[in-house]
């Protein structure tokens, strides 16, 4: 019997599917996994691509899927959907307009769900991230929720990010906020044959531009690319130039490169401590005869639940006097 | 984080029929209950559908279908599934069917058929009752 | 200017009125109403009774008026039903081009007047028999045609000179009309002889019945083309049936069945006058098709506010000046997603009250749904009930013998005039939008559906809506209905045929033909031309549409749910 890591490692795609399903349902069994696996990581190239929604982001990961393919590139996708803040249900629909490569080995796609994770992303992606990398995958493609315009957590774990606007959308360049032109790589006008792309571009161009400092010494300008990716006009160049930016990465500066695997490692790092810190006290407070008795009382009347919550959370932090 | 295991289905339109109404419904039902769905959209081949159920890892497959096909399209899923030793899966049917179909495709393995008979809040429930989420 | 009330009697109204109530409440604190709130099937709220208050600045002549006369609200024709009775349409199609000639036969035989043509899946997607995407489909739900020679054997023997064809069919629509029309040249009856409808409608497709293959603004262009093509060569064709049932059927309520349907005629017209027809030209040949729900009034309401619209829109908008581009002829069918597979012979029952609202409507046409074509194709019995249904209606009922017998009912024309307002506002929002290729982009229409559909069947969940049968008045008992069976046989045989054609025919010629398809696509030249050729020389209608996804791509389901 191969253990799970050999599996993925080996590709195989029921046990990277069902990885990916205990590292988003948090079953502690997964760090064993994923520590095993983590040697065979580091390879694939990942790429975040977000936007507002109805921006027109999985139809372009479907275009870019069909351009990685011609040049027989293996790909793996993780699109993430929002999750609905009522039911806890979601209905995760991008997987719809990618669906015509389901029957094509070299791709691998995956629908996530944020339950209740901010930042565009689920809890469970970077996880999702390192099975793809390990079972072999080139590029990984991840398409963010977009709900808002704050959701730029993809950066930290993608080599290139993509943002995707569209002319006349309400998301006017005004409104796209300093930390979002800072995330962007590659800035894609989608739908572009609609009014006011090239209003658009010139602004875009303009907020881009007033760093010309940066740009001096070296730092990578991000370019602003227009397509229509329903027509599959100007993905192939948005694809050319994601592999400029990889050259640009990992080719002409040695620094860069270091650096944003630096960065990357330690918001990794950062995330896994917080989470995991969380955790333990959590568990180690809820989980104990003490904290039922605690429930026990609240409902019987003895005490209330702010006093109860005191009495378990301070003296487990240390912090009791 | 141990939080509980999701109920992950998919929601699946195998052949070219284009009536969705019903799956579309079906979907967000599961949805307001709390399971998470993925809609593979309209025009799926069976072998479409196997290979997004695997990638997805759902616990279960509701097709749908209104249009006379079913009786070829539901059980060559299920042998795919058995090819891909994918068998663990749940299937259930949903649509307009003959009472003579409906006992046919139950035998050839469909867990359960959904008619418009059956209420959101019952087919809601069969899940439910009886899909564990590995 | 011909107000209908004098404004004088309402003070009295108002007065008497509200006595009425006053009593009325008092009856119903001791008992109170049935239901909490009475509502349509739409979910339209319904008033206790409806008084000359809610038509009280009706205009006779601007609103009402009279039938065949602008704004035809009380009918497309002067005469109505006192000249001829509507045509009585039964749409059939099963199994082989063999077997559906039979069931013509036997529906001509029978009396029926038009014919009406169902295709398969594969047919209607543009997919021959033989591709494996047809796998299992073959013949389940209409006829199979690959290549002339079906479209040969399907009307073999019928006198398609003296009545007309309808062809449900869109996405491939232009390839199976041109077939039509060279099956009858090669019987000797020409172009402008031949009478009948496609369906052609392809908005309606991207907004509810989901059957596409190139995206909206090529699928747009090929209909036009269909439009110009029509009103040069076959002046007798309706080239579009602009269609409303599919929406409905797809969960629409029944004013979005109204607004979404006159807006994807506003955007064929649109069109057609940018290729630089006129307006007069093509209007008159094109008609409309409503589904006829459960809501017996509501449903009238539509029908009737269905012409006063058009007749607004194509005089104030389009500047129509021949009163056949204003008036509105419609085909219906009873609405089948109202049928239950529980209790099959009440189905008898809904489609016949669902056939007198499209009748007290003033339809044109009409199908009535066979009790047992929820389960499947209809049986020779289920389909001769439901003829006999209209046949009752029309000669034994009486509601034939006179003309808008509802015209002037305080309900109806309020209700007539609310879905008009409604319709004339979600049309207003399309046009904000940009149109209805602009608002399908949006995916304005398929969410307004979705949205309804989904609040309905809660409705019915929760049983404040009653389904007979099915959530009220449910019986355990098994009720038998003979099903009529497609012979498992039908596939491999079809296959066989369209292989023999493919073996029989001049290639080189087919791979021309083609070419020139293709090259009428890429360009801007009508491609109605080249079609015809193409399926002259046996083309099949795969062939033909694979030309058409190369050169325009292939659209896909946006899964909005």
């Amino acid at each position: 019997m191969k253990s799970t890591a050999e599996k993925v490692v080996a590709g195989d795609i029921r046990a990277v599917a069902r990885l990916i399903r205990d590292i988003d349902d948090g079953m502690p069994e997964i760090r064993e996994v994923l520590k095993e696996i983590y040697p065979y990581t580091g390879k694939a190239y990942v790429i975040g691509i977000t936007g507002a929604p109805g921006a027109g982001k999985s139809t372009l990961v479907d275009r870019m899927i069909t351009h990685l393919r011609k040049e027989g590139k293996t790909v793996g996708v993780l699109a993430v959907d929002p999750t609905s803040p009522f039911s806890g249900g979601a209905i995760l629909g991008d997987r719809i307009r990618m669906q015509r490569h389901s029957m094509d080995e070299g791709v691998f796609i995956r629908s996530l769900a944020t339950r209740g994770h901010f930042g565009g992303l689920t809890q469970s992606t970077r996880g999702a991230i390192d099975v793809l990398d390990a079972m072999g995958k080139d590029f990984i493609l991840v398409e963010t929720v977009g709900v808002g315009q704050d959701e730029v957590e993809v950066v930290k774990s993608a080599h290139t990010t993509i943002i995707v606007v569209v002319p006349g959308m309400g998301d006017d360049v005004q409104a796209i906020k300093a930390g979002i032109l800072e995330a962007g790589d590659i800035f894609l006008i989608n739908k572009a044959d609609r009014e006011g792309a090239e209003k658009t571009a010139g602004d875009l161009r303009l907020m881009i531009d007033m760093d010309q400092e940066k740009y001096r010494k070296g730092a990578w300008r991000p370019p602003i690319l227009k397509a229509q990716a329903v027509a599959d006009k100007g993905v192939a160049e948005l694809v050319e130039e994601i592999h400029n930016h990889g050259r640009y990465l990992f080719e002409t500066s040695d620094d860069i490169k270091l650096g944003k695997k630096r960065v990357r490692v330690r918001e990794e790092l950062t995330d896994m401590v917080e989470k995991r810190i969380l955790e333990e006290v959590i568990n180690n407070i809820t989980k104990t005869a003490e904290f039922d008795r605690a429930v026990d009382s609240i409902v019987s009347g003895d005490t209330d639940p702010y006093t109860a919550c005191e009495e378990l959370v301070l003296p487990a932090l240390g912090l009791s006097e | 984080m141990a939080q509980k295991r999701k109920v992950r289905i998919m929601v699946a339109k195998p052949g070219l029929d284009g009536h969705d109404r019903g799956a579309r419904i079906i979907a967000r039902a599961y949805r307001d209950a709390g399971f998470e769905v993925i809609y593979t959209g309209l025009h799926q081949t069976p072998e479409e559908i196997v290979e997004a159920a695997i990638q997805e890892d759902v616990d279960m497959i509701g097709l749908s279908s209104l249009a006379g096909a079913h009786k070829y399209l539901f059980p060559r899923v299920l042998e795919i599934l058995r090819e891909k030793g994918a068998e663990d899966i749940v299937v259930c049917g949903g649509g307009i069917f003959p009472e003579e179909d409906i006992a046919a495709l139950k035998k050839a393995g469909i867990k359960e058929i959904f008619t418009p008979g059956s209420s959101l809040d019952e087919i809601v429930k069969w899940v439910e009752d009886n899909i564990k989420p590995r | 200017m011909s107000l209908i009330f004098n404004r004088k009697i309402f003070e009295d109204i108002e007065k008497e009125h509200g006595a009425w109530q006053e009593k009325l409440d008092r009856v119903f604190e001791a008992n109170p109403e049935r239901l909490k709130r009475f509502s349509t099937v739409s979910d339209r709220e319904i008033k206790r009774i409806y008084t000359p208050e809610d038509i009280r600045d009706q205009d006779f002549s601007d609103d009402i008026g009279f039938p065949g006369e602008y704004p035809f609200t009380r009918g497309a024709q002067p005469s109505m039903y006192r000249g001829r009775l509507w045509t009585m349409r039964m749409f059939a199609g099963l199994g082989s081009a063999y077997d559906t000639n039979r069931r013509f036969h036997l529906l001509v035989n029978q009396g029926q007047t038009g014919l009406s043509t169902a295709f398969d899946m594969p047919t209607l997607m543009g997919y021959d028999s033989d591709s494996p995407k047809a796998r299992g489909e073959c013949g389940r739900c209409g006829v199979a045609i690959d290549t002339l020679k079906d479209m040969e054997d399907l009307f073999e023997g019928l006198p398609i000179d003296r009545i007309t064809t309808s062809m449900t069919i869109n996405p491939p629509a232009a390839v199976i009309w041109a077939m039509y029309i060279v099956m009858a040249e090669k019987r000797g009856i020409k172009r402008d002889i031949i009478g009948g409808t496609i369906q052609n409608d392809m908005l309606k497709e991207f907004i509810a019945q989901k059957t596409f293959m190139c995206p909206p603004d090529s699928s747009v262009r090929i209909i036009t083309d269909t439009v110009e093509y029509g009103t040069l060569e076959v002046p007798r064709w309706n080239t579009i049936s602009i269609s409303g049932y599919h929406i409905r059927e797809a969960g629409s309520t029944a004013v979005q069945e109204l607004a979404f349907t006159l807006a994807d005629g506003i955007a064929y017209t649109q069109h057609a006058i940018e290729r630089g027809l006129d307006v007069d030209a093509f209007a008159p040949r094109f008609s409309f098709f409503f589904n006829s729900h459960l809501d017996f009034f509501e449903e009238i309401a539509k029908f009737r506010a269905a012409r006063r619209m058009w007749a607004r829109i194509m005089k104030e908008r389009f500047r129509a000046k021949d009163p056949r581009s204003w008036w509105l002829r419609f085909h219906t069918q009873t609405a089948g997603c109202s049928l239950t597979a529980q209790q099959p012979y009440n189905n008898v029952v809904r489609t016949a009250l669902q056939a007198l609202a499209a009748v007290l409507g003033g339809t044109q046409s009409l199908h009535t749904n066979s009790l047992d074509e929820v389960l499947a194709l209809p049986t020779e019995e289920a389909a001769t009930i439901a003829l006999r249904t209209q046949q009752i209606i029309a000669e034994e009922s009486g509601v034939t013998n006179t003309i808008d017998p509802l015209g002037g009912s305080y309900c109806v024309e309020a209700l007539t005039n609310q879905l008009e307002e409604e319709a004339f506002e979600i049309i207003r929002k399309i046009d904000d939008m940009g149109g209805m290729l602009a608002a399908i982009e949006k995916n304005y229409p398929q969410q307004e559906i979705a949205d309804s559909a989904y609040h309905y069947q809660r409705l019915v969940d929760e049983k404040q809506k009653t389904v007979v049968g099915l959530n009220k008045y449910v019986t355990d008992e098994k009720l038998k209905v003979d099903i009529l069976e497609i012979d498992e046989e039908l596939e491999r045989l079809q296959i066989e045929k369209t292989g023999r054609i493919r073996n029989e025919r001049d290639n080189s010629m087919v791979e021309q033909c083609l070419e020139k398809v293709a090259e009428a696509c890429s360009g801007s030249r009508n491609v109605m031309g080249p079609l015809i050729e193409a399926v002259r020389a046996y083309a099949t209608l795969q062939e033909i549409c694979d030309v058409f996804r190369n050169v325009f791509g292939e659209y896909r389901d946006p899964g909005i749910y």
